[in-house]
C-alpha cells in the first residue's frame, strides 16, 4: 500500500512529464557510425604511446638529432678550423667537448660527424630496405625460377667476407661517403629479402591476394598495394633495428681506417683518433662513443616498442 | 535463340603433385548466354571451383595443365581465353569478367580503405583520376545497399560485418560492370538470413547491369531461387545438367536425386532421418574409368564401373550421363519419374 502511494506523489510527476512526451525517432537514425574509425597506425601509435620506454628512446632520438644540427650553431665553432695553440684541450667553457690533438672543437666535431653517421645509417637503411622488401616480395610471389635465382643470388652475396668486400670498394672506388654507403648495403638486404620473401609466401596464399588478381591488378600493384602494406610491420621493426646496425658497422669501419676521409669525421672516425690520445686525454674517446651509445640504444628502444605495437596478437 | 557470352570446351585441368598428376576437372563443356543465371552445383572436390578459376585464368601456371590431348577451348565473345597472354588477361580480368569468392572476410585487404578496394579496380580498368573513381566506389557502395555510404568509404574492412563485406566484395567486382559474374560460394560463409539478401542483391544487380552470373554453390536452396540453369558436377564431370524446373523435379541421374533429398525439407517429419549420401568423391589422382558415382551409387551396374556412360538428351535443356537410360537397364525400385521415355 505504502509503495502504491509513493509511487503517485504529485511533486515527483511533475519533474518528469515531459520525459514522457513521445518522440519516435525523430533526429536520431539507426544508421549512424558511432565512432571515427581508428585507423591501422593510429592504432599502433596508441599502442607505442603506452610503452614508457619506447617514448624514452623516441624523445631521446629526438633530442640527439636536435643536437646534431643545432649544436654547431649554438657553440659558434668550425668544426674544420685548426688551432694549434688550442690542442687537446679538456673540456672548458669555450670548448664544451674540449679540443682533439689538432685543436679542433670536439663538440661541433662530434656535431658534424653524427650527422655524417645517422645520414650513412639512414641511407643504408632506405637501400636496403628497397632492395630487399622487392626483390623478397617479387621471390615470393612469383616462384619458381624467379625465386630461385633470387635466393641463390643472396646466398652468394651472403657469403661473401664482408670486410674484403668493403676493402676491395674503398679500393675501387675510393673512400668516401657514397663508397662506404655502397659498400654497407650491397650485402645488407639480404636478410630483408629472405624476411620478406617468407612473409610474402604465407600472404600470397591469401583471398585478397587472389581477389585482386581477378579483379586485373598486375604483379607490380599486387606487391606495392596488396603485399607490403600487410608485411609493413615487421619490415619497420626490421628497419628501426638496422639503422643502428648501419651505424655501429660505419663507426668500426671509420676506426680501421676505411670510412670516411677527413677533413669529413663521423663518431667511428672521431673514435678512432680519440683512441690514440686514451691514455692522456680519456675525454676525445668518451664523447664519441656517448653519442653512439646514446643514438644506438634509443634506436632500439623505439625498434623494441615498435615490435610490440606492430603485433596484432596484443591488440585489445 | 538465346546468345552465347560463353563457351567452355572440352575443359580438363590438371594439377601436378607430389603425389601425382590430380585430374579436377576431365573434360567439360558448357554455355553460358547473356544475362543468365547458370549454377554449379557439386559437393566439395568436385572441380567446380577449378573450373571458375580457370575461366579467370587465376589457377597456378606451374602446377597447372589446362586442356590435355584435346585441345580445350574457353571461348568469351568468340575468343579463346586460354590462348591470351598474362597481360591481354590481366585486362580481361575485373572489367569484362569478374569473380567473388567465397570467404568475405579475408578477401578484403585489411591495410587499405573500402573505398580504395573498390576504386582499384576502376582505376586499373580506366583511365581516370583517383578523385572520380572514388565517386564511382561511392556509387557502387550504394548501388549494394550500404547505409552511410559515404563514410563507409573511408573505413576498413575490419569495421565491416560479415554482410557488408561481401557487399563489399561484389561492389569491388562489379565496379567496372562486367559481363560475367563468377560467384564462387558467395554466401557459404554467411548466415541464412544474410544469404538470402546477397542472393536477392546478386539478382537485382545481375538485371540492372544485365550481365551472366556462374553461381556455383553446394547449396541447392540458394540455387532454386536464382538460377536459370543447374548443372550437376561430380569427379570433375557434368553428369546432369538442366533448367532449373527438370532438376528438381525430373533430375534423371541418381547424383543429383541424393543431392536432392538430402536438403532438409519443410515438411520433413522430426523422427525421419535425413538423408545422406555415403561415401566420399573418388581421388582424382587415379579416377575411375567407368561412372565416377559407381561405387557410391545403389542402382549401380556392372558396365557403370567399366565404360562411362554415354550423355542422354531429355530436353533442349537437359542432358544426363548415366548407364540407367540405357534400354537393358534394370529399372526395378527406382524412384518415380526418373527414366523417362528411353531413346
Amino acid at each position: 500500500m505504502e509503495m502504491v502511494e509513493k509511487r503517485t506523489l504529485p511533486q515527483e510527476n511533475d519533474q518528469l512529464d515531459d520525459q514522457f512526451e513521445r518522440i519516435g525517432t525523430e533526429g536520431l537514425s539507426g544508421e549512424d557510425i558511432g565512432e571515427k574509425s581508428l585507423t591501422y597506425w593510429a592504432d599502433v601509435w596508441r599502442r607505442f604511446r603506452s610503452n614508457k620506454l619506447a617514448i624514452f628512446g623516441l624523445v631521446l632520438l629526438i633530442l640527439v638529432v636536435l643536437l646534431l644540427f643545432v649544436g654547431p650553431m649554438v657553440s659558434g665553432q668550425n668544426y674544420q678550423k685548426i688551432e694549434s695553440g688550442m690542442k687537446n684541450q679538456l673540456p672548458s667553457k669555450e670548448h664544451w667537448f674540449g679540443t682533439d690533438d689538432m685543436g679542433r672543437d670536439l663538440f661541433t666535431r662530434v656535431c658534424v660527424g653524427g650527422r655524417v653517421s645517422i645520414y650513412i645509417g639512414l641511407c643504408c637503411t632506405l637501400v636496403m630496405f628497397v632492395i630487399g622488401s622487392l626483390l623478397g616480395a617479387l621471390a615470393g610471389l612469383k616462384g619458381g625460377l624467379v625465386d630461385d635465382l633470387i635466393m641463390r643470388f643472396c646466398e652468394f652475396l651472403g657469403n661473401l667476407p664482408y670486410l674484403i668486400v668493403v676493402v676491395i670498394l674503398s679500393v675501387v672506388l675510393g673512400r668516401s661517403t657514397f663508397s662506404l654507403i655502397f659498400a654497407m648495403s650491397l650485402t645488407a638486404w639480404v636478410g630483408t629479402t629472405r624476411m620478406v620473401r617468407g612473409q610474402i609466401l604465407q600472404l600470397k596464399e591469401q583471398d585478397y591476394v587472389q581477389a585482386a588478381r581477378a579483379l586485373g591488378a598486375s604483379t607490380g600493384r599486387i606487391i606495392l598495394k596488396h603485399l607490403l602494406p600487410n608485411t609493413m610491420g615487421i619490415i619497420m621493426v626490421d628497419i628501426t633495428m638496422a639503422v643502428p646496425g648501419f651505424i655501429f658497422s660505419e663507426a668500426f669501419l671509420s676506426y680501421i681506417g676505411l670510412g670516411v676521409r677527413p677533413p669529413e669525421t663521423s663518431w667511428g672516425a672521431l673514435a678512432s683518433s680519440g683512441q690514440m690520445q686514451l691514455m692522456f686525454y680519456p675525454h676525445q674517446l668518451f664523447f664519441p662513443c656517448v653519442m653512439i651509445v646514446l643514438t644506438i640504444l634509443s634506436f632500439h628502444l623505439i625498434g623494441d616498442g615498435l615490435s610490440d605495437a606492430l603485433d596484432p596478437k596484443l591488440r585489445k | 535463340m538465346d546468345e552465347k557470352i560463353l563457351e567452355v570446351r572440352n575443359l580438363s585441368v590438371s594439377f601436378h603433385t607430389y603425389a601425382g598428376t590430380s585430374h579436377a576437372v576431365r573434360g567439360v563443356d558448357f554455355y553460358l548466354n547473356k544475362g543468365e543465371t547458370l549454377a554449379i552445383v557439386g559437393e566439395s572436390g568436385c572441380g567446380k571451383t577449378v573450373t571458375s578459376k580457370a575461366i579467370m585464368g587465376l589457377l597456378p601456371m606451374e602446377q597447372t595443365e589446362i586442356g590435355g590431348s584435346e585441345g580445350a577451348e574457353i571461348l568469351f565473345n568468340g575468343e579463346d581465353l586460354l590462348k591470351k597472354s598474362e597481360n591481354e588477361m590481366t585486362a580481361i580480368r575485373g572489367s569484362k569478367i569478374s569473380m567473388i569468392f567465397q570467404d568475405p572476410m579475408t578477401s578484403l585487404n585489411p591495410t587499405m580503405r573500402i573505398g580504395e578496394q573498390i576504386a582499384e579496380s576502376i582505376l586499373i580498368h580506366n583511365e581516370i583520376s583517383k578523385a572520380d573513381a572514388l565517386k564511382k566506389a561511392l556509387e557502387m557502395l550504394e548501388m549494394v545497399k550500404i547505409p552511410n555510404a559515404a563514410q563507409r568509404l573511408k573505413q576498413y574492412p575490419f569495421e565491416f560485418s560479415g554482410g557488408m563485406r561481401q557487399r563489399a566484395m561484389i561492389a569491388v567486382a562489379l565496379a567496372c560492370r562486367p559481363e560475367i559474374l563468377i560467384a564462387d560460394e558467395p554466401t557459404t560463409a554467411l548466415d541464412v538470413t544474410i544469404q538470402a539478401q546477397i542472393m536477392d542483391l546478386i539478382g537485382e544487380l545481375q538485371k540492372e547491369l544485365n550481365m551472366a552470373v556462374i553461381l556455383v554453390t553446394h547449396d541447392l536452396g540458394v540455387v532454386a531461387s536464382v538460377a536459370d540453369r543447374i548443372q550437376v558436377m561430380y569427379a570433375g564431370k557434368i553428369v546432369e545438367r538442366g533448367s532449373v524446373d527438370e532438376i528438381f523435379y525430373q533430375s534423371t541421374h541418381p547424383y543429383t536425386r541424393a543431392l536432392l533429398s538430402s536438403v532438409p525439407k519443410i515438411h520433413t517429419n522430426n523422427k525421419e532421418t535425413l538423408y545422406s549420401l555415403k561415401g566420399t568423391p573418388p581421388d582424382l589422382i587415379h579416377p575411375p574409368t567407368g561412372c565416377a558415382f559407381a561405387p557410391r551409387c545403389e542402382y549401380g551396374m556392372r558396365i557403370c564401373r567399366n565404360k562411362y556412360p554415354e550423355t542422354v538428351k531429355f530436353s533442349e535443356t537437359q542432358e544426363c550421363s548415366c548407364w540407367l537410360h540405357h534400354p537393358k537397364a534394370d529399372h526395378s525400385g527406382l524412384p518415380e519419374n526418373m527414366v523417362r521415355g528411353n531413346r
